[in-house]
């Protein structure tokens, strides 16, 4: 499941929050039972998903900030997430 | 050393259910001179500063702590991810209500059956409807629901309809979780531990679910049955630590019953415990371990399994976990799993309300 509809808007789970984790100065997924430590990348992949933006839209974004964005890489990364409930996918 | 991510606050151990399968600890009255509000938003702040993120306030009925929109108010404060975990009673509206200003982030409700006769014979008293209510008002607050029930012999073979249950009140997730035989659990394992018939029922009950619900459904096997033990706690003081309703530091709370040094959040910064404590170091790490594990490629995966299940079953808490199939110990575990594939007694202890008068 790597290619995700393009007209997804991803958005983060209603019981989940992206918050820093100051003692591992790495920012966090926090969710009931888990912790998903994420990258700098990771998180600004999730600060985007506000559930307005699609995937594509999302990649646009990251692209004027960071130099190398490979669309299946985000699509990859949201997929995993979604399929640990942390990011859901409403059809477009 | 890493930093601990999860903090289970067990803030008392008194609970108004009695449950055979509970795992408090059976000497209850060693842990009746409990931390103070003050204490427990010490805790709180020093465990947050160690690197903690989550907060279990957990029991016991930790709503029979009357400052627990206090200590809540002081974790959310903090930043940490806030998880109530209750019986639901003692949940009303108004403490809900309250709850929720505080920054509770997540509620899970246990219940221990899909029926009101089950459910309330098990808990010991009626609480199944006050259970329903509870859940029903924790998603009309709109919190994030966990419905938890706890399987054993006399009600794993309802999986379907607790599913079907959780679905009705529209649970987000669903945490069928076997027993896990500490305390009071432990002295009803052989009443507890279901047929091998049963639980290749319920696994099926829980694949087909998975595909059919969009509720996430956790499903967690016991041990007993399985070839390689659990990884307890993503190993010994790792990821997580537990603090007991009078102060004591563990790295879980099964662990009270070890014979190890004591640590105590009232003697020490919770900082100093986590780092240098004996009890904390005494199986951290793979260096402790004997043979098998220590020669065996698992161990970075299950850490040798449960320190307090070898203790339990071998009289030695540095020997190998027996469930595991390659433990010298494993023939322990084989005649207990033995046992349940024949009728057993159902006479169950349930575990009291509060500590017995000596
Ligand atoms: S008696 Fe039941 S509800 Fe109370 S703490 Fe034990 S398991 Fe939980
Ligand atoms: S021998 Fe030890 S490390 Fe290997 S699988 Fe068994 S418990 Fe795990």
């Amino acid at each position: 499941m790597n290619s995700l509809e393009v007209s997804t808007r991803p958005r983060l789970a209603r019981h989940v929050r992206l918050t820093y984790s100051v003692a591992r100065k790495r920012p966090v997924l926090l969710l009931p039972e888990t912790v998903v430590v994420l990258n700098e990348t990771g998180a600004a992949i999730l600060k985007l998903c506000d559930g307005q933006r699609t995937v594509p839209e999302i990649v646009a974004e990251l692209r004027a900030r960071y130099r190398e964005v490979p669309t299946d890489e985000v699509q990859r990364f949201l997929a995993g997430l979604a399929a640990r409930r942390c990011v859901e996918l409403p059809d477009g | 050393m890493d930093s601990p991510f999860g903090l289970l606050a067990e803030l008392t151990y008194r609970c108004p259910l009695s449950c055979a399968y509970c795992s408090n600890p059976i000497n209850m009255a060693s842990y009746t001179d409990e931390l103070s509000t003050d204490e427990w938003r010490r805790t709180l702040a020093e465990a947050a500063e160690l690197g903690v993120l989550q907060a279990h306030l957990s029991g016991g009925e930790p709503l029979l702590r009357r400052d627990l929109v206090e200590i809540v108010d002081q974790a959310a404060g903090l930043g940490l991810y806030t998880n109530l975990v209750t019986s639901a009673i003692g949940f009303s509206r108004r403490t809900a209500e309250r709850l929720r200003e505080a920054g509770l982030d997540h509620v899970q409700v246990s219940i221990q059956a899909d029926a009101p006769v089950l459910s309330d014979r098990i808990a010991g008293i009626p609480s199944f409807q006050r259970k329903i209510d509870a859940m029903r008002l924790v998603k009309e607050l709109g919190w994030p629901l966990t419905v938890n029930v706890v399987l054993h012999r006399r009600n794993i073979d309802r999986i379907a309809d607790v599913l079907r249950l959780a679905e009705e009140v529209g649970a987000d997730r669903v945490e069928l979780a076997n027993t896990q035989y500490y305390g009071w659990a432990w002295k009803n394992r052989d009443a507890l531990l279901p047929s091998r018939e049963q639980l290749a029922q319920a696994e099926a009950v829980v694949r087909e679910a998975r595909e059919r619900l969009s509720m996430d459904v956790l499903y967690v096997i016991p041990d007993y049955y399985s070839k390689y033990p659990k990884p307890c706690m993503g190993g010994w003081a790792s990821r997580q630590l537990t603090v007991a309703p009078n102060g004591e530091v563990l790295p879980c709370p099964a662990a009270q019953s070890l014979p190890l040094p004591k640590a105590s959040i009232r003697e020490q910064e919770l900082a100093e415990i986590w780092t240098d404590s004996p009890v904390m170091n005494a199986f951290r790490g793979t260096d402790w371990m004997p043979d098998p594990c220590r020669s065996c490629d698992r161990q970075e995966l299950d850490f040798g399994g449960c320190r307090c299940q070898a203790f339990q079953l071998t009289g030695d808490a540095s020997r190998t976990d027996p469930v595991c199939h390659l433990s010298g110990d494993h023939e322990v575990v084989a005649a207990a799993v033995a046992a349940a594939q024949q009728p057993v007694s159902l006479q169950l202890t349930p575990r009291p309300h509060r500590p017995q008068q000596a």
